[in-house]
């Protein structure tokens, strides 16, 4: 461990944890409502920043169809995917209901793979580096901290924004979820269905509205990685880490899909530090291992229910 | 997995009743197809056999899965990286213990086999998705340290190692047409291997947990050792799959695949075909790598046809766009897969001028 590094790693790991973190809020979302687990959130982060690009207008060969301004372009693709997401719930997951657990897993699992083919063919296989940003990647904030690297903790002014940006979006779901109608509703059915249902909630509307608020909340987080990242195919790979960032939480618990998501960046950046080149390298999959011991120790995650079962 | 038979139909003897085949014409037909394979290098072109191969040692891995996922009921993400590290076993044996390729290869099945046991652990406690996260895991680290760790022995940063070629005496199999007798008789022996699970003590305990585990318990099923023989089972198949597989491509590495993605495309291969059946990891992956190759002609066909700029896309984005398309309306309208169809039409033929 290169102990001058540390601070640097913390600050920058729970900034950038905190997208994962987002992400994580959009599955546990849909678990909560219908006890669905998302595999294809990952394809939909990446979706969502491919269509970003495409309605900002950045495509490399300068045909582009459509050519809006940064603001709205990203409004362009949140309302679509607003409306993908309960298209997707709609057409793929409500057939499935009552079916085994295993098969909705792998209907999320063919509607990822359907995704993945759908980007590549619509926007092409390239990483799209020229994802436009509002903020500089590169200018920096400089805090002075006595033991850290050259006395001082740079932390690029993008993430600071971006970490901003998630708080806010955090800060919306909870509020609609606490203080609206429909969240309330939300509320209630993901508590049990029949007595949701006896209260005249519209169970199935429920559910596709929190697809459709999952795909919305995919698709912010996509936009706040790819400004740093670009867009690329390996983002719905390097997103799967929000699958520990879950399980650390809690299935169950929104604020712990936030503080799971922080202590995936902050474990990877920390592994980061390392001297040792074989750890070093092993940031990829520190989330993994990060994931096995949770397993072993407190299946049921940090917040999270346990469960009791019966015959 | 009962199979229903008409009514009439009678075993005459305690043999016939124990055996996998109970009468002549399946005999006939058993080695009618077996002869149809295997003389394949003879009649068909090589391309043929060269899927023939292919479809041999995804099959053997769709058929480990069958036993984890279909019989037991423990959804698994990892079975391309337990193939992956099957390759490696047997590899490294061959290279640098001077095992023969035929020892090493059910080597690499047992190794596989504990491998799977590490990864099996979890399921102690939990199952669902859970158990699906935690063979998650495996799908990502076991690649990870073939790329990152004992570089020197595992390829490194090149990402693959060179595989030996079999060879019995000074006949080599190194071409496909005389590979895919190994790959025969390796799908013949995991075949009878699985059929016999299904039906002993060790298959219905794996479906007593599928249905409901505590239940299980309760009837006295040793719940964590019965959910640990199936993972042992399931990475010893994907091990054998694997070491078939790095044989057949003189290398082994995560350069050539074992991805995620294989992964889901087994489990894929599963549904289609038919879960917890014994003819199902046979259609399906028979029919998936069969669409895969049509896929691929399509997409080459259609790249003909559409302006100079989508052809790159085409090719690359047809096979999951397909494969996803073809996943998820078996799962809406025929859940229970290929075998189900072909359930229905032997009883439909039987019936034959009487069913509708």
């Amino acid at each position: 461990m290169n102990w001058v590094l540390v601070p640097q790693a913390i600050v920058t790991g729970i900034l950038s944890g905190g997208v994962i973190g987002l992400i994580a809020l959009g599955v546990v979302l849909i678990y909560k409502s219908s006890e669905i687990f998302n595999f294809s959130q990952g394809h939909l982060v990446m979706f969502g920043a491919f269509l970003t690009w495409w309605f900002a207008g950045a495509n490399e060969h300068g045909d582009e169809i459509v050519n809006l301004p940064l603001g709205f372009a990203v409004v362009a693709a949140l309302v679509t995917t607003f409306l993908l997401g309960y298209l997707i719930e709609r057409l793929a997951l409500r057939p499935m209901t009552g079916q085994p657990l295993l098969s909705i897993v792998l209907m999320t699992l063919g509607l990822a793979q359907f995704v993945e083919g759908l980007v590549s063919i619509a926007f092409g296989i390239q990483p799209k580096s020229n994802f436009p940003a509002p903020i500089s990647r590169i200018e920096t904030f400089k805090i002075p901290f006595p033991y850290a690297f050259k006395e001082t903790i740079y932390v690029t002014q993008l993430l600071v924004a971006v970490f901003i940006v998630v708080i806010l979006s955090t800060i919306v779901v909870a509020i609609i979820f606490r203080f609206t109608r429909s969240g309330l509703a939300m509320r209630a059915s993901s508590e049990d269905h029949e007595l949701a249902r006896s209260v005249g909630i519209n169970v199935p509307r429920m559910f596709g509205l929190s697809w459709a608020i999952a795909g919305v909340i995919a698709t912010a987080g996509g936009i706040l990685l790819a400004m740093n990242f670009g867009a690329s195919l390996t983002l719905s790979t390097v997103v799967l880490v929000v699958f520990p960032a879950i399980l650390l939480g809690g299935l169950e618990s929104l604020p712990g899909a936030i503080i799971g998501g922080i202590a995936v960046g902050l474990v990877q950046e920390l592994v980061k530090t390392s001297t040792i080149p074989e750890i070093k390298n092993a940031y990829t999959i520190a989330p993994y291992i990060l994931l096995l011991i949770v397993l072993f120790i407190r299946p049921e995650g940090l917040f999270g229910r346990k469960r009791i079962e019966r015959i | 997995m009962t199979v229903l038979r008409p009514s009439g139909d009678f075993d005459r003897s305690y043999q016939q009743d124990m055996s996998i085949l109970r009468k002549r014409w399946q005999w006939v037909v058993c080695i009618l197809a077996i002869a149809v394979v295997a003389s394949t290098p003879y009649w068909a072109p090589p391309y043929v056999v060269i899927t023939a191969n292919r479809i041999g040692y995804t099959l053997i891995a769709v058929q480990g899965l069958n036993i984890l996922t279909g019989y037991t009921g423990q959804i698994s993400l990892g079975q391309a990286a337990f193939m992956l590290a099957g390759g490696y076993i047997s590899v490294l044996s061959v290279t640098y213990l001077e095992i023969p390729v035929f020892f090493a290869i059910p080597i690499a099945a047992l190794g596989t086999g504990l491998i799977g046991l590490i990864f099996g652990t979890p399921s102690l406690r939990i199952k669902g998705f859970y158990l699906a996260m935690a063979t998650l895991a495996a799908q990502f680290i076991i690649p990870w340290m073939t790329r990152y760790t004992f570089t020197d022995f595992l390829g490194g940063s090149e990402g693959m190692i060179p595989a030996p070629v079999p060879k019995i005496g000074t006949f080599e199999f190194n071409e496909s047409s005389r590979y895919i007798y190994i790959t025969l008789v390796a799908v013949i022996f995991s075949t009878i291997v699985a059929v016999n699970i299904s039906r002993t003590r060790l298959g219905r305990a794996f479906v007593a947990i599928r249905d409901n585990d505590l239940a299980a318990e309760v009837l006295g099923v040793n719940l964590f050792g019965y959910k640990l023989r199936a993972f042992f089972i399931a990475a010893a198949y994907a091990g054998l799959a694997g070491a078939l597989r790095a044989h057949y491509q003189w290398a082994i590495g995560t350069e050539l695949g074992y991805t995620l993605t294989e992964s889901i495309f087994f489990l894929g291969m599963l549904v289609v075909g038919g879960l917890g059946t014994n003819i199902g990891p046979f259609l399906g992956t028979t029919f998936i790598i069969l669409m895969q190759d049509l896929s691929n002609v399509v997409g080459t066909n259609l790249a003909d046809v559409l302006p100079q700029a989508m052809t790159g896309r085409l090719l690359t984005s047809f096979r999951p766009i397909f494969f996803g398309i073809l996943l998820m309306l078996f799962l809406i309208f025929e859940p229970r897969g290929l075998a189900h169809r072909w359930q229905l039409f032997k009883a439909s033929w039987r019936l034959r001028p009487f069913s509708k």
